[in-house]
């Protein structure tokens, strides 16, 4: 259907570069400059006629066979019809997009319901603006622009090999007349000019450390520090934390605006009956059924207080993982690969829960050098 | 029948079909996913040995087949009741969950089949045997003057983890779920906090004070009334639908306009 416009029909198309084992020279004509001048075109004028292919003009037979796409669609009628809709939908573009500016100018955006409304009126006209452009733009081909498919035969992607001689030797030239080859100093230090900026974004590479260190082995919980419960910073007694089924998140007394330090050391503390905790729970860094764990998930990191009273489980939000409370937060379920460490905790002089030291292992997830 | 069989061959025919479609999946989905009607819950009632009597004939008739006769809990179906207080009975039994239907992962809310009155009997029974916590009064669990930031920060560092940040509930192990906030009453929020239903932690007065507990009712209740950025809720499970909607969707209007692009039409043939 369309091949009868094609390439395969075109009489002056010739023996394509490549096609049949000839040189590439010969897509390069020398009429290749004697290219018809004709009158210069001003921008925004229609080009005339013969001007309206889109066929290359080098081949030396190309000005027999200029082939003209339509000028006009067929249906005179559904034309206009598209055009009218095309053109309603580039001025309905056109007022979202004077809309949009409007509405940049004129909602205030003092408060968060007025930034939610100025979003909205702002992403609403930027919406009908694109769209009306697409769709203007896509009535406006399927409609109003010929459905003729066109062959363009490549040109040779090399250089004509003149071109290349002349490369070559303005090249040689160039050397020569640099005095590049001719004096060593010059070029000796030049390259050792460059060098240093070689070499300096692996220097800034370092801007990626300090290492951890020893960071990830320590939290800042230490011998007599209080559990205070998070966000309302009450210190906790055993007695205020009678009630089996209990879980609540504490943090290190003196850190409830430290988040570095708090990344770490987020705890939880469940209450259970005593008799409830078996191995390997350690039982000594137990207060009378409450028990602490890391907040920190050993796999990912997630913060693990899904606590279910029933089962004792403890569940991982992210993952899935399931550490069991009265033994020690072993997994049962799930991807992470250690319990949750546990911390010593104690009470002290006034009957607060305070920690006996600070955790025994890396909370958290895994890390390279961990062992 | 004589409309559509003269258009169903026009191009924009199947277009329509599919609007048609995904509008009355919409609907049936609306339709079939209902919001049920919220409990009733009054003030407790003054207790007196009349409305024990009454709450243990009504233990009796309804609780006391998985429960026991003496409330003592039967092995592997049902608790023991003996101390769990008075709140728990009314959060239990205002919010529909019990009496349950039958054994279950998780009893979830359902219409009440018991009154205000009878429910309250039957707390005021339970609370006879051994005490426990009880019903808070209207003041305890106002919201005036409690603070919705403080409330906010409490609730996600304790409860968000389970109920989702915005109360939406989310979901447990071997089938229990924690639910969704958006029907609880701030008495049985209160309750909720006090006693620890099913898998959920309690939170004692001594731990979450009762003005901490205030605070997070206020928090649980504004977040219903908070305006939904976007316009649609989507559950308000978080970014997981809102990707799936902005994907599927995306992908749903973008496949229609390549269509719609890339369409032969019926002009090919005219230029030949």
């Amino acid at each position: 259907m369309s091949e009868t416009n094609g390439h395969g029909e075109l009489p002056g198309d010739g023996p394509r570069p490549g096609t049949h084992g000839e040189p590439a020279e010969q897509g390069y004509p020398a009429a290749a400059a004697e290219a018809p001048a004709g009158p210069r075109r001003v921008i925004g004028t229609p080009p005339p006629a013969q001007a309206r292919t889109l066929l290359g003009r080098d081949g030396p037979t190309a000005q027999a066979a200029p082939r003209e796409l339509p000028a006009d669609p067929s249906d005179l009628g559904k034309a206009k019809i598209a055009e009218r809709i095309a053109a309603t939908c580039f001025i309905i573009a056109t007022l979202a997009g004077i809309g949009f500016i409007a509405a940049y100018i004129g909602l205030p955006v003092h408060s968060v319901d007025a930034v939610l409304r100025s979003n909205l009126a702002l992403g609403t006209a930027l919406s009908l603006a694109m769209l009306g452009l697409a769709f203007g733009a896509t009535i406006w081909v399927r409609n109003l622009m010929p459905a003729v498919e066109l062959t363009e035969p490549r040109k040779p992607l090399a250089s004509a090999p003149a071109d290349r001689a002349a490369f070559a030797e303005t090249f040689e030239e160039g050397t020569d007349a640099s005095q590049f080859v001719k004096r060593p100093l010059l070029r000796r230090t030049l390259i050792a000019a460059t060098l240093p900026l070689v070499v300096a974004p692996v220097v800034l590479l370092r801007d990626m450390g300090p290492l951890p260190g020893t960071s990830l082995r320590h939290t800042v919980w230490r011998k007599g520090l209080r559990l205070i419960e998070d966000v309302s910073n009450m210190p906790i007694r055993p007695s205020d934390f009678s009630s089996p089924g209990g879980m609540i998140t504490v943090i290190p007394e003196g850190y409830a605006t430290d988040d570095d330090a708090l990344a770490k050391a987020a705890t939880i503390i469940i209450k259970l009956r005593p008799e409830e905790l078996q191995h390997p729970t350690v039982l000594n860094w137990t207060v009378d059924g409450i028990v602490a764990y890391s907040k920190i998930c050993t796999h990912v990191g997630c913060p693990v207080s899904l606590y279910e009273q029933t089962t004792h489980h403890i569940l991982c939000p992210c993952h899935q993982s399931t550490f069991d409370a009265p033994r020690g937060a072993q997994v049962i379920f799930g991807p992470a690969a250690r319990p949750l460490p546990q911390l010593p905790i104690t009470t002290d002089a006034d009957g607060y829960l305070v920690a006996q030291s600070d955790f025994h292992e890396p909370v958290g997830p895994s890390f390279w050098e961990r062992g | 029948m004589r409309w559509i069989t003269a258009r169903r061959r026009h191009p924009a025919a199947g277009y329509a079909v599919v609007l048609l479609m995904l509008v009355a999946i919409g609907m049936g989905y609306a339709a079939v996913t209902g919001t049920g009607s919220p409990a009733s819950a009054s003030a407790p009632a003054g207790t007196s040995q009349r409305q024990i009597a009454d709450g243990q004939s009504l233990f009796n008739k309804n609780c006391s087949s998985c429960h026991g006769l003496e409330a003592q809990g039967v092995s592997n179906i049902a608790p023991g009741l003996i101390g769990v207080g008075a709140a728990a009975v009314d959060f239990q039994v205002s919010t529909g969950r019990m009496p349950a239907k039958g054994p279950a992962a998780e009893n979830g809310r359902k219409p009440v089949s018991l009154n205000a009155a009878q429910t309250h009997a039957i707390a005021a029974y339970i609370a006879s045997l051994a005490g426990g916590p009880a019903i808070p009064a209207p003041a305890q669990v106002s919201t005036s003057g409690a603070s919705v930031a403080v409330g906010q920060q409490l609730f996600i560092a304790n409860c968000a983890q389970c109920h989702n940040f915005v109360g939406a509930g989310g979901a447990l192990t071997n089938g229990k779920y924690a639910p969704a906030l958006t029907q609880a009453t701030p008495t049985q929020i209160y309750e909720a906090m006090l006693t620890g239903p099913e898998a959920m932690p309690v939170f004692n007065d001594t731990t979450i004070t009762p003005q901490n507990k205030r605070d997070i009712i206020a928090y649980v209740t504004q977040t219903r009334s908070s305006t939904n950025p976007g316009g649609f809720s989507l559950g308000r499970i978080g970014p997981v639908t809102e990707g799936l909607v902005a994907f599927l969707g995306l992908l749903f209007f973008m496949v229609l306009a390549a269509m719609w692009i890339t369409a032969k039409h019926g002009k090919t043939e005219a230029h030949e």
